[in-house]
């Protein structure tokens, strides 16, 4: 199975033969693996996994959709290998959510809430300080 | 007639002229090639994001539930144009013709009876369009500080202008650019991006797979737009950067040229006036030496 992870500024990843993609879609994650139902899932803030024939690879993805056909190609906003992700990066991102979260109409503000709370749990995953008070 | 000082002195400021062009042309060739890989990069993106929501908004466009972005607010009265310009001159007719075109289609909307707004992108655009049109103006983006565009940039210009969309400040927006073809011609494009317009799934390719949708293709749909708004800001702004580029690499080439056709001519010129200098100093001689 043929998968593709394309950013707005460049092409990151382009495996051929994938075994199996783990995405972080809006209603929960799922697997995608060969002959799945052709599905168009959007993305929540999370870490999308791939398993090739060089064992597994992990990707930090926020915005944007997954399109499961023939194959699996991720067009996300914002995407980074889990490795290049830094403390500082991750910063600016939840501070992005955080005021994204105080600027959003009432409508909005939900979804809004949830993307922070998809971002924070992301970095959590990656294993960053997601610089959240202890309760 | 200038005299040889004249001559000389002429002489050496064009060629210092000719080498600060020659320089700016290399540059702008470095530049050039850098400014299309980008382009070259986000290509896959946009087009897999356009095909999608090509579907998506198809199969969406006839319900009357569709998001705002794309069914438009059912009017057209009032319209924003974004005018994506250069930050820096010295690049042939390229903001000059930018401008024109969105003043042009400004005027055919003003002479409609319709409301203008213009949001500009670039210092030099916004220059050209300051006489008769600074009414219009209501917001201006500044890239000179930004050595690399990214997606980043693009995305807080459509942030920008879809919170103008929400709370209502126009109906129709439409952003102009250059589009590049060749180093030597690039058009002035201009292309609406609210409501949003995507060519329909090529009829056999697109349409023959049927997705399912997650969560709803309404809630797909509603995330998509304004990324779709900032995705295609990206691409008009990494066009006009390639355009950009080229249409100042071809205007510093034909400068460059132009400097040394000038030399040519200033040299001739210089050597004639030497040589008469020399013949009228022999006439001199000889005529004085015959008078004794």
């Amino acid at each position: 199975m043929r998968f593709e992870l394309v950013s707005p500024e460049r092409r990151l990843a382009s495996v051929d033969d994938a075994r199996a993609v783990r995405i972080p879609g809006a209603d929960g994650d799922l697997t995608a693996m060969a002959d799945h139902a052709p599905t168009i899932t959007s993305l929540r803030p999370g870490i999308l996994t791939v398993e090739g024939p060089n064992g597994e690879e992990s990707y930090a993805v926020t915005g944007g959709f997954a399109e499961i056909g023939a194959g699996v190609t991720v067009l996300a906003e914002r995407a980074r290998h889990v490795n290049d992700v830094t403390q500082e990066m991750f910063d600016d991102w939840v501070a992005e959510a955080h005021r994204s979260h105080a600027d959003a109409s009432d409508d909005g503000v939900d979804s809004a809430a949830k993307l922070l709370a998809d971002m924070v749990a992301m970095g959590g995953h990656i294993g960053l300080n997601t610089n959240q008070p202890n309760l | 007639m200038p005299s040889l000082k004249d001559l000389k002195n002429r002489i050496a400021s064009v060629k210092s002229t000719r080498k600060i062009t020659k320089a700016m042309q290399m540059v702008a060739a470095a530049k050039l090639r850098r400014a299309q890989d980008a382009a070259e990069a986000a290509r896959p993106y946009t087009e897999r994001f356009n095909a999608v929501m090509g579907q998506l908004a198809s199969s969406a466009s006839g319900s009357d539930t569709a998001p705002k972005l794309l069914r438009g607010t059912g009017s057209d009265q009032t319209h924003l144009l974004v005018v994506m310009t250069a930050e820096r001159g010295l690049c042939g007719g390229f903001n000059a013709n930018i401008a024109k075109l969105a003043k042009q289609r400004a005027d055919k909307l003003v002479a409609e009876g319709k409301t203008v707004k213009i949001i500009t992108v670039g210092k030099k655009g916004r220059e050209s369009m300051r006489r008769g049109y600074s009414q219009y103006f209501v917001d201006h983006v500044d890239l000179s500080d930004v050595k690399r565009l990214g997606y980043g940039d693009a995305s807080a210009i459509a942030a920008d202008v879809l919170k103008r969309f929400d709370a209502g400040e126009f109906d129709v927006s439409t952003i102009f650019y250059a589009k590049f073809n060749t180093v030597i011609s690039q058009d002035p494009t201009a292309q609406q991006i609210i409501p949003a317009k995507f060519d329909a799934p090529e009829g056999d390719a697109g349409a023959s797979t049927l997705y399912d949708y997650e969560p709803g293709e309404e809630a797909i749909l509603a995330d998509l737009l304004p990324r779709a708004v900032a995705t295609q800001i990206f691409a008009a702004l990494l066009e006009n950067g390639a355009s950009e580029q080229g249409a100042r690499m071809s205007a510093m080439d034909s400068a460059t040229r132009n400097a040394g056709e000038m030399i040519d001519k200033l040299t001739i010129e210089f050597n004639r006036s030497r040589q008469a200098v020399i013949t009228n100093e022999l006439i001199e001689i000889i005529s004085g030496a015959e008078a004794l």
